[in-house]
């Protein structure tokens, strides 16, 4: 450790560019992900205004052009889940959390992770060059399917489908980079005396989250690959006219796009299994119970990926046996959510702003999860498919998991990363008025949805079958429903820099908390741990009685506290 | 970060594995499953398309074949690096190393020159499906045995002066990974007529 303190105190490029501590690279993850989520907010917000109030000025945009609006959409769906999800649930999270709740002073690879950050800055910068290019960004959906996506007459942005590939694909070789240093961490690095079980959920989720990644992410590479050459090399890979196959590249992409889902779900179901044990005062219920689950949720994840391809021409058999699967993997999730509740039975409950996040994740999510039942079956997905029901399903499950989750996250997290507590009252004032218009917002896409709604068009009043003027007042309530729930967003950015200065000290452990990135000071220094860490008990030993607390931390030892250990 | 300011998280082994190690392995997975993603449409497309038998059959099979016998001598060599490695016998590891990426360079100017004779024929990458996945395969597992030799001579460096010697025995691991996905390649592209 003694390397450490000697130290010179490094220039601001250094530290804050080229740095290859764990917890700046999860502030470069936080901070360039929190900056793409305003930009797709904002997106949401251009789009939703054009829908609300068709073909009138948008205050902040200008007119909304059919072409514009295509890629607005486009870019709102990209954004949201590959520059917000996935840098700031897995990448911010992860690399924030792995080495100090396993015990470690960094990541085992600590330079390939900072090349991790510094891949997945360059495609941000892709991504956004793309706005400046002739055509501007990319317009054909994000699951880009050829050959709309292949062919620049048809997308009419063919320079921004090149640049938005290119894009991807550098952001999953950044993903690749970061993950295997997760996953080799969490393997190798941990504390003496870390078991398998106990190593906190919040890290086996991410962990296994990104060696899902790593098995789905692959075809979707050779994909990118393919669909490359048929937009500048002229091949045919996707072009039925010289035997290629536009559904091949629906598998390759599914294939990794629906497991994608359960790489962003894990990290959020992770965050909240911590907040939940902790405001419990309780041990989580079932621990092995949830790693079991999960892993099940993870091989099930590879198995479903045909549902989203029902009306796409696949075989009916086929179709079948996806609807199983589909439905099996609500099986695993839905133990999990009773694990989590079973959890709060009987515990303590304290509803700190971190807990509202967690419950109102378990809530919401479920919204999410059921709906999904109606689409996984192949007979009412025919009905919904491309309709608004499917953004208001799949939103139910994004919003709570990289949103309500996230949120839990960072006021739970906040004092450990910046060494000072979040304003409560406005913590709680930002839950509700995020909440609730939340859930304002896609209860009305659900009934227009059913209605029949199509996804994706730009001006229902253009297509005389898809008017519907009955329903505009319920895309109307969609759309004001948005702009309260983002004006909302400003009181948290506000309390998130407010409190950078004048949040109340937090101290080492605020939440009382048992796990072992609390028994270090807020912000950890350099190397986290003065003394490396030895571990004797799992990370939830919560309400236990007689003792001076509640609680026992992961690193005392056992005869300290006589026979409680478990 | 000089090589001695090595975190302790580097150190550590809880799987009994070194790390570096692990982390190869790791890096192979993540490349057997792109690989996979690219044969598997190319065979599936194959057995729908047996008229892409005529177009493998201008494929030069003395090329793949002497590829073949090139790339398996080079892994021989990174074998004995390894075995140099494994006694401490830097300069001997990094001499093989570089014989090793020797390999792989002849085996570049094999394809350099086997990819001029196809296209001198009219067969490029956009010639139809055959030569579409035969030159993005090709070309996916070129620039992989690329990025492996320019890695080994960097390691080949480290290792003259006796260090960092356990990054021999990794990139031994991921060149036999180039080399099995050519044993793939090999009877898919060249064999099967």
């Amino acid at each position: 450790m003694s390397t450490h303190v000697e130290h010179a105190e490094p220039g601001i490029f250094r530290k804050y560019f080229w740095s290859t501590d764990h917890k700046m690279i999860a502030m470069q993850y936080l901070f360039t992900g929190m900056a793409m989520a305003l930009i797709g907010g904002y997106f949401a917000y251009v789009f939703r205004m054009q829908l609300g109030f068709p073909n009138q000025y948008v205050p902040g945009y200008g007119i909304v052009t059919p072409g514009r609006y295509n890629a607005l959409v486009t870019m709102h769906g990209s954004i949201m889940i590959f520059w917000v999800a996935m840098p700031v649930l897995i990448a911010a999270f992860g690399n924030f959390l792995i080495p100090l709740m396993v015990g470690c002073d960094d990541m085992a690879f600590p330079r390939i992770n900072r090349l991790s950050y510094q891949i997945f800055l360059l495609s941000v910068l892709v991504l956004l060059s793309s706005f400046l290019v002739k055509g501007g960004p990319f317009g054909g959906a994000w699951t880009a399917y050829p050959p709309l996506s292949a062919v620049g007459s048809y997308n009419l942005t063919p320079a921004g489908a090149t640049l938005w590939l290119v894009a991807v694909a550098l952001e999953f070789v950044a993903f690749l980079l970061g993950g295997i240093n997760f996953t080799v961490t969490t393997m190798n690095s941990r504390a003496p005396g870390m078991k398998m079980y106990d190593i906190p959920l919040v890290i086996w989720m991410i962990v296994l989250a990104s060696i899902i990644f790593m098995c789905s992410a692959g075809p979707l590479i050779a994909g990118a690959v393919m669909l490359l050459f048929d937009q500048t090399m002229s091949t045919g890979f996707f072009d039925p006219t010289r035997g290629g196959d536009p559904l091949l590249w629906q598998h390759l992409f599914w294939f990794f796009g629906h497991p994608e889902v359960y790489v962003v779900l894990l990290p959020a179901m992770g965050i909240v299994a911590e907040i939940i044990a902790v405001f419990a005062r309780k041990k989580i219920f079932g621990y092995k119970t949830v790693l079991y689950t999960t892993w099940a949720v993870g091989f099930l994840s590879f198995v479903v990926w045909a549902h989203h391809q029902f009306v796409a021409g696949i075989d009916p058999r086929m179709a079948n046996i996806f609807s199983i699967t589909t439905l099996l993997i609500s099986v695993p999730i839905t133990e999990m959510v009773f694990l989590y509740i079973a959890t709060l039975y009987g515990g303590s409950i304290h509803l700190d702003t971190p807990m509202l996040w967690a419950l109102g994740f378990i809530a919401e999510f479920m919204v999410g999860g059921v709906t999904g039942i109606f689409l996984g079956s192949s007979g009412t997905d025919i009905y919904l498919h491309d309709t608004y029901f499917v953004i208001a399903h799949f939103h139910y499950t994004f919003v709570p998991i990289a949103i309500i989750a996230v949120y839990g996250g960072l006021t739970f997290w906040y004092p450990k990363m910046f060494g000072r507590m979040l304003n409560e009252t406005l913590g709680k004032i930002h839950f509700w008025g995020t909440v609730i218009p939340f859930n304002v917002i896609f209860i009305p896409l659900f009934i227009t949805g059913t209605a029949g709604d199509q996804r994706r068009v730009y001006s229902y009043a253009l297509f005389a079958e898809q008017s519907r003027p009955a329903l505009q007042h319920l895309r109307l309530t969609s759309t004001i429903a948005l702009l309260v729930m983002l004006s909302f967003q400003l009181i948290f950015i506000f309390n998130f820099f407010w409190s950078l200065r004048n949040g109340k000290s937090a101290g080492a452990n605020p939440w009382r908390s048992a796990t072992l990135e609390w028994t270090v000071p807020s912000p950890p220094p350099h190397g986290n741990f003065a003394v490396m860490p030895t571990v004797y008990r799992g990370p939830y030993e919560y309400g236990l009685p007689g003792g001076a607390d509640d609680y026992v931390p992961q690193n005392v030892p056992d005869q300290a506290f006589g026979d409680q250990n478990s | 970060m000089s090589a001695s300011a090595k975190p302790i998280a580097n150190a550590r082994s809880g799987t009994g594995i070194p790390s570096a190690r692990l982390i190869t392995w790791w890096v192979i997975a993540s490349e057997i499953v792109i690989f996979g993603g690219l044969l598997a449409s190319y065979i599936m497309h194959r057995v729908a398309h047996p008229e892409w038998a005529e177009s493998a059959s201008h494929t030069l099979t003395w090329a793949g074949a002497l590829n073949t016998f090139i790339l398996l001598t080079s892994s021989l060599c990174a074998v004995l690096a390894h075995q140099a490695a494994d006694s401490h016998d830097g300069p001997k590891a990094a001499k093989l190393l570089r014989l090793t990426a020797l390999g792989g360079l002849i085996f570049l100017c094999v394809k350099g020159y086997e990819w001029t004779l196809d296209i001198r024929e009219g067969f490029v990458l956009s010639s139809g499906g055959f030569w579409s996945f035969y030159y993005t395969l090709a070309g996916l597992h070129g620039l992989h045995v690329l990025a492996g030799m320019i890695i080994m001579l960097i390691v080949a460096a480290d290792a003259a002066k006796n260090e960092e010697l356990q990054r021999v025995e990794c990139i031994g691991l991921y060149w036999h990974f180039v080399d099995i996905v050519w044993i793939f390649l090999f009877p898919l592209l060249y064999i099967a007529k």
